[in-house]
């Protein structure tokens, strides 16, 4: 096995932007100057992260931000805090079954014989690796709701019930769904469940209570590594935005058009 | 379960109740499609059937609502799809859909094809019926040739709008399926068209069955023309049906996408009985080669000459298969869906219950509904062509036409 | 029954007036519940209830974040700040600690201190990250808790030479945790003084041959006894020694 260098990537110069996020900056960077040059002007000057949130009037304005999430597979190591975090954050029920984040195991052997597990999402870490031969590559792969630019599950619910927020959170109202659970057939990403008691649909929030009062989500405020990277997809100097430019990025099944807000970085071929 | 599957797929959200509604709707286009073969182009010897296919229809599309009724998780918000529909939303079509299909088309074109009826049995009757007769017909009780004559054209006139409604009632749900893009199963522009004519083949294949029982009960001999006619048609559109499930089969198999692994495995361990065995061999090729081999319709020297008595029973068996086939298909689309992992990397397990809201009991109550429905539509508006009554001469006592006679 | 006399006159057929007035029931029902029915804050931002966001937004944090509780407990965030554990949110080992924010006194945070804690990070396991250090928690000295020798807001082993880390800190927790844990690095690399300084144009030594590993680790070399031995005419005599075993963590490969 060879060692992964961090320091090596992070010297390297940042050729590694992707071209749709080039094509998102750009149009949206149109649709700023055409609309709302002076907030632009302020948004430059503003603090990164989540440190400056409130606007001028004093409130939250969801139209100042674009959220989304950067995970680095290489730096993560299974030991299923974000699971147990978002759980208790979000009042998701404790059993093996539902899930807003979860950790998957890959372990492909030297048959090549890809082996995924995932026992009770990850949360209480993984068990030793029960191989026959050796093991060619292994590696832990956060999930969670890839908050897709153009949501499947958004389009299909019938009666917008869940919906995108200015921000880019996709939010599912407790109050207005019917339970028909065509959102959680459309999603690809196994993100969506039926909460068991609600009888509604149930998903990862991005902590959306956290970012109006300016903290990250529970699983990044907890992820031991920074595996886990959170922050603005737009603007330039943002930890998400330097993790954007410092690796090659990818999104979990890019040819379904989905376009996910959740970068990863050094993700394997095998990861579906 | 067998491999990986994603933690929140342990459940599968979509039950037997998501398997009748595809079923019964597929029955009510099917049927109707079998009525507007009378009524549009003139196929007399499926007459005595146009009736019973309309009640048919209606019966089971009162029904086609309440399995999705009962599988919501807030079955009182159900009202939101009609008040604010998502118009990206395939499934928030299904409230107008169902609307135009149940007002505009199938209540419309029974109440211009009984008014006449309604009216004469409304004059000649007493009590209740007298009057629930009288408020079908909304008042209007004019038997002019006119008025008439205004009851065929728009009647015909709906037949036509409702060829292509019943096409998009149940194309409709098939694109529900088919465009969802996430499930490499289900995602194909083949789905609605596979829907629409194992629709077309489920109906068809239901009034050959009601009608023949109904006479049994009735004791009244079966039209074989009409009987031998539905069964060519039944076999037609069972050719079409077959070849597009194998043309999507090839098609999936010769493009072997990313999915094909898992759905060799779906097929060769979760589904083949329901696939292979009830689909595909009893449900299509059994009736497929009974129905080529006997029915004097399709050519006029058929294979074996049978008489009547073998040849309804050969139909009606025949039929029955086709019904076990196509519910096997809308159990294969919607349960195969859920059965493997979108990881494509496993496969899971679906546990039935019993009772409950989405249970084995409740499932049979619902298919069982539409038979009480269609006894009571019997009942009130009678299908049969001894039922229909008379125009009174001229100045004739409405006390001497004949009154409705009922089984 | 007395007929009803048309409105139009007689060229419109009776049923059409009658049908009319069953459709525009319908649509006047349709219209009427929509009014009544619709909450009141839909299609405000977009086609949902934008009612909806205040009750996601009301709902209660169980994780305070560390800004928090920095507020309070600053010399112990300076003190993990400048260690290994510089990146471990307190909440990630502390739990949630949202209500002993709002409540200090009443609301105790967990303390972790058994030694199935730290393992669940720090644990061997195949699929975490070569060079993240990790121990064999049957082997790695066994029942003593773990914060008996390592501060948890400081975790690293106490050998570390400074003007080698400063740079290099990820080789060096590599090799903190390997076989190669007790050798300084300066046993392989000869670092002169201007490397410091320019660190581009002064490269530190590296060793050249296989030699210098057979120092240590061939048949006839004259180093402690458990050290690994091998015959260096006859092991893969192509290559040199780092380009299998990578000597900053020597046992992964």
């Amino acid at each position: 096995m060879t060692p992964r260098d961090h320091d090596l990537a992070d010297e390297s110069p940042a050729v590694a932007e992707n071209e749709a996020v080039n094509r998102r900056e750009f149009l949206s960077e149109c649709l700023k100057a055409c609309q709302l040059a002076a907030p632009v002007l302020l948004g430059v000057i503003r603090v990164p992260l989540l440190e400056a949130q409130e606007s001028e009037s004093g409130g939250y304005d969801p139209a100042e931000h674009l959220y989304g999430m950067g995970i680095d597979v290489s730096k993560c190591i299974g030991c299923g805090q974000c699971v147990a975090a978002c759980k208790s954050e979000n009042d998701v029920p404790l059993d093996s079954r539902h899930f807003n984040t979860w950790v998957e195991r890959y372990v492909i052997g030297d048959n090549h014989v890809v082996d995924v597990d995932s026992p009770n999402g990850g949360m209480d870490g993984f068990p030793p690796v029960a191989t026959e031969g050796g093991i060619r590559r292994a590696f832990f792969v956060p999930k969670l709701c890839n908050h897709c630019a153009s949501a499947p599950c958004v389009q299909v619910c019938p009666v917008g019930a869940t919906f995108t927020t200015d921000d880019g959170a996709i939010l599912v109202d407790d109050e207005y769904c019917i339970g028909c659970r065509y959102c959680i057939q459309a999603c690809p990403y196994g993100a969506r469940w039926l909460h068991p008691e609600k009888h509604v649909a149930a998903k990862c929030t991005f902590c959306y209570h956290r970012l109006v009062q300016g903290l990250v989500p529970a699983c990044v405020e907890v992820c031991p590594t920074g595996a886990r990277v959170f922050g603005e997809v737009e603007r330039r100097s943002t930890p998400l935005a330097r993790f954007m430019r410092f690796n090659d990025i990818q999104v979990l099944k890019p040819h379904l058009n989905t376009k996910p807000k959740v970068y990863y970085a050094n993700l394997d071929g095998e990861v579906r | 379960m067998q491999g990986f599957i994603y933690p929140n797929e342990f459940e599968l959200y979509w039950g037997l109740l998501i398997v009748v509604y595809p079923y019964v709707t597929g029955l009510v286009a099917g049927a109707f499609i079998l009525a507007s073969l009378e009524r549009v182009f003139n196929v007399k010897e499926v007459q005595p059937t146009y009736r019973l296919a309309l009640l048919t229809a209606l019966a089971f599309l009162l029904v086609a609502p309440l399995p999705l009724l009962a599988h919501l998780g807030h079955p009182f918000r159900s009202y939101e799809i009609f008040l604010t529909p998502n118009r990206q939303s395939a499934m928030a079509m299904f409230g107008f859909v169902y609307a135009w299909y149940l007002m505009v088309v199938l209540l419309l074109e029974i109440w211009f094809d009984y008014r006449k009826d309604l009216v004469l049995w409304y004059r000649n009757e007493t009590g209740w019926r007298r009057w629930v007769h009288y408020a079908l017909t909304l008042g209007a009780t004019d038997l002019s040739e006119k008025s008439l004559r205004f009851d065929d054209r728009a009647g015909r006139w709906i037949t036509i709008i409702g060829i292509p409604s019943a096409f998009l009632l149940h194309g409709y749900v098939g694109f529900i399926f088919g465009s969802v893009k996430a499930n490499p199963w289900w995602s194909s522009v083949l789905m609605p068209v596979v829907f629409l004519f194992s629709a077309i083949v489920s109906g068809i294949a239901l009034v050959l069955i009601i009608y023949m029982i109904a006479s049994m009960l009735r004791w009244k001999p079966v039209d074989m023309r009409c009987a031998d006619k539905l069964a060519a048609f039944l076999f037609y559109a069972m050719v079409v049906d077959v070849s597009l499930e194998m043309l999507d089969f090839i098609h999936r198999l010769y493009e072997s996408e990313e999915s094909i692994g898992i759905l060799t495995q779906l097929i060769e361990s979760r589904l083949f009985i329901s696939l292979v065995v009830l689909q595909l061999a009893l449900g299509a090729l059994i009736p497929l080669t009974l129905l080529g081999l006997t029915s004097p319709a399709l050519s006029k020297e058929p294979i074996f000459k049978v008489p009547d008595e073998l040849r309804r029973l050969i139909y009606l068996a025949s039929a029955i298969l086709v019904q076990i086939g196509i519910f096997s298909i809308r159990w294969n689309v919607v349960m195969g869906g859920q059965l493997f992992s979108k990881s494509l990397r496993g496969l899971t397990v679906y546990r039935l219950e019993l009772f409950g809201l989405e249970g084995l009991l409740m499932t049979m109550a619902l298919l069982a509904l539409p038979f009480v429905i269609l006894w009571v539509l019997v009942k009130v508006l009678p299908p049969w062509p001894e039922a229909e009554a008379e125009l009174p001469e001229p100045g004739a006592g409405a006390d001497e036409l004949p009154s409705a006679t009922l089984p | 029954m007395a007929r009803l006399p048309s409105l139009r006159g007689p060229k419109v057929p009776q049923q059409v007036p009658r049908l009319v007035a069953v459709f525009a029931l319908a649509a006047i029902a349709l219209i009427a519940a929509r009014y009544f029915l619709v909450p009141a804050s839909f299609g405000e931002k977009g086609h949902y209830r934008a009612a909806a966001l205040d009750t996601i937004v009301a709902r209660e944090k169980q994780y305070a974040g560390q800004q928090e509780c920095a507020l309070c407990h600053s010399a112990i965030m300076d003190a993990r700040l400048a260690g290994n554990h510089q990146g471990v949110a307190c909440e990630s080992c502390h739990g949630p600690a949202a209500a002993h924010a709002a409540n200090p006194v009443e609301a105790k945070p967990s303390v972790p201190r058994e030694r199935e804690f730290c393992p669940r990070c720090h644990a061997y396991n195949p699929a975490r990250p070569t060079g993240f250090p990790q121990i064999d928690p049957v082997a790695h000295n066994p029942l003593a808790p773990c914060v008996s020798c390592h501060d948890p807001h400081q975790p690293e082993p106490p050998v570390t030479p400074e003007s080698c880390s400063a740079c290099h800190r990820q080789i060096v927790s590599q090799k903190a945790v390997s076989h190669h844990a007790t050798l300084l690095c300066t046993t392989c690399h000869r670092a002169p003084d201007g490397h410091k300084t320019s660190p581009r144009t002064v490269r530190p030594g590296k060793p050249s041959d296989r030699n210098f590993c057979g120092s240590c680790h061939s048949a006839d070399a004259s180093s402690p006894q458990q050290i690994p031995r091998i015959n260096l005419r006859t092991h893969n005599p192509r290559y040199v020694c780092w380009q299998c075993h990578y000597p900053h963590y020597p046992e992964t490969s």
